[in-house]
């Protein structure tokens, strides 16, 4: 049935949530873009850590602390080999992908200054966009929006337009979370660096669908939440180049952060501990590294092709509907399929799904300007996982016909 | 009849469907014979945003009894204010008050009335409450 040696049924055996029944029916997950489910081998690490490894980190001498620092700091080499960023000092853990977006805002924000422009695209999460509209009022900066298409696409020419002397940052999604589409992040770089400007990439729904070199991508920051990627919740992180990184201050002040405190003056710990205040979440960035190691034991080209079959197989046949609108038809884009149907309400097809044991996510998904855009209050949104199958997929489209019919009658 | 007594009928009535699509389908055609609002009274200090549906909620006082008309841009919502309507419509608004609304958990609507399903109908409850307190004001 799969083509390739990639064994999806393998694969979901290891998820226990993919096994169960709600209201009777047997689940159907295809809100992977709001979260993804956790491997056993990750609930086992989180266990053991809080069952036999539980200490603070980086100031015990005791053997648990020593322990617990140490399989702290194997999560961050874990990750940073994954993602292929230079050293680990380039590797901070954070809260999540919102908590990385927000700690750039404010630390390489603070040197910005009144007429300075940062370009965020039309189709950004509300995290990627309001900690830069904050950033605005705080500095007197501009924020200006890079037009999309109506297939969901950027405006490549429009976006060469409007980068200038002033442009100091591009803050961009790798994948937009409602409209699947890839951006073309190499070329958006290349074009913002040449102008003299940083850049972003929102990487919360490209770290579990691609291969992520950010030394290849050459992108200044790369930010992603470890729920998303197979990990627990609360957990995230902040890519960022090292010499870039030595320059900004400090975003939270706190134990862990600093090298010397007195009440004249402090000097701050290096990176990447710098911007790690406070105790951190020690079985989250454990749990994370899991995650990771987890993929790492995949083959993730495999899975991305089999994500990238799911996606054009389910598209391929709500496209035949009557009434159905993709909304998001980017030439490349993967794992997410949004759709608005004429005169039925996403909350009802939703709610109707949902009774028949199908997760999918309804409304604006954190992007109502975007929601604004295409003129929808807001869509049906299924979005896939490598555990997800073409037998799901046909199960939710016949629970579709059946909510439409229901609701069409 | 009385709310108390309005709501078990509705419960009796929910109690034949043991499949929750037959329990959705008859929500839904309910809703649809729910009369929407005329566009007029759907004005800005009559909607509540909810994040999912929106609802709209016009009161009138006539004779000493509410009388709410509703209407929601998901069907699924304005059927379940067509439920709220029938036990709440010509009543006091001291009954109003002093009711405690059970049917919606009885018949296995519960999660529609919780914050986090944020389609309004919760703060709708609230503000037809809220709207038979203003009346002993007005």
């Amino acid at each position: 049935m799969d083509s390739t040696p990639f064994s999806v049924h393998a694969i979901r055996e290891l998820f226990p949530a993919l096994g169960q029944k709600v209201y009777g029916k047997s689940l159907i997950y295809f809100d992977n873009g709001a979260t993804s489910q956790k491997p056993q081998i990750v609930l086992d690490t989180l266990a053991q850590y809080y069952a036999l490894e539980n200490a603070n980190i980086h100031r015990g001498v005791h053997y648990l602390s020593q322990q617990a620092t140490s399989a702290y700091e194997a999560a961050r080499r874990t990750i940073q080999q994954y993602i292929k960023a230079k050293a680990p000092e380039e590797v901070i853990f954070t809260k999540g992908t919102t908590d990385s977006i927000n700690l750039v805002a404010y630390s390489f924000g603070e040197r910005l200054k009144p007429g300075d422009e940062i370009l965020i695209s039309a189709m950004e999460h509300h995290s990627n966009i309001v900690p830069w509209q904050l950033l605005c009022e705080r500095k007197g900066c501009v924020l200006r929006v890079i037009p999309i298409s109506k297939k969901g696409e950027i405006d490549i020419a429009a976006f060469e337009q409007m980068l200038n002397e002033r442009t100091k940052l591009l803050a961009i999604t790798h994948i937009s979370n409602t409209l699947g589409t890839i951006n073309p992040v190499k070329e958006l770089i290349a074009k913002a660096h040449a102008a003299g400007a940083k850049v972003l990439l929102d990487g919360a729904q490209s770290i579990q669908h691609l291969s992520i070199d950010v030394q290849d991508l050459n992108c200044d920051f790369y930010t992603f939440s470890g729920h998303k990627v197979f990990g627990p919740t609360g957990i995230g992180i902040l890519y960022g180049k090292e010499a870039l990184l030595e320059t900004m201050p400090p975003y939270q002040g706190g134990g862990d952060m600093i090298s010397k405190v007195t009440f004249e003056r402090s000097t701050y710990n290096a990176l990447p501990l710098k911007f790690e205040a406070g105790t951190p979440h020690i079985a989250g960035a454990i749990g994370l590294g899991s995650a990771i190691s987890f993929l790492q034991s995949l083959d993730m080209k495999a899975a991305a092709a089999h994500e990238l079959e799911l996606t054009q197989y389910a598209q391929g046949i709500l496209d035949t509907f009557e009434g159905l609108h993709i909304i998001g038809e980017a030439k490349n884009k993967t794992s997410v399929v949004s759709f608005t149907i004429d005169h039925m309400h996403p909350f009802d097809i939703g709610t109707l799904l949902d009774k028949q044991g199908i997760a999918v996510r309804t409304g604006h998904h954190c992007t109502q300007p975007l929601m604004d855009f295409f003129q929808i209050p807001g869509t049906v949104r299924a979005s896939f996982a490598f555990y997800n199958t073409k037998e799901e997929i046909d199960t939710f489209v016949a629970a579709l016909e059946r909510s439409m019919q229901i609701l069409g009658a | 009849m009385s709310i108390q007594e309005k709501q078990q009928e509705i419960i009796d009535e929910f109690s034949i469907y043991d499949d929750w699509m037959d329990k959705y389908e008859y929500i839904i055609e309910l809703g649809k014979s729910v009369p929407s609002l005329a566009p007029e009274l759907k004005t800005t200090e009559r909607i509540i945003e909810g994040c999912q549906s929106n609802v709209w909620l016009a009161t009138e006082v006539k004779d000493g009894k509410m009388q709410f008309s509703a209407d929601s841009d998901a069907i699924i919502t304005k059927g379940i204010i067509g439920l709220l309507i029938q036990v709440y419509n010509n009543e006091s608004p001291a009954d109003i008050l002093q009711s405690e609304l059970f049917f919606i958990k009885e018949i296995g609507l519960a999660e529609h009335l919780s914050p986090t399903r944020a389609n309004g109908l919760l703060s709708m409850v609230k503000r037809m409450k809220n709207e038979a307190l203003q009346s002993f004001t007005k």
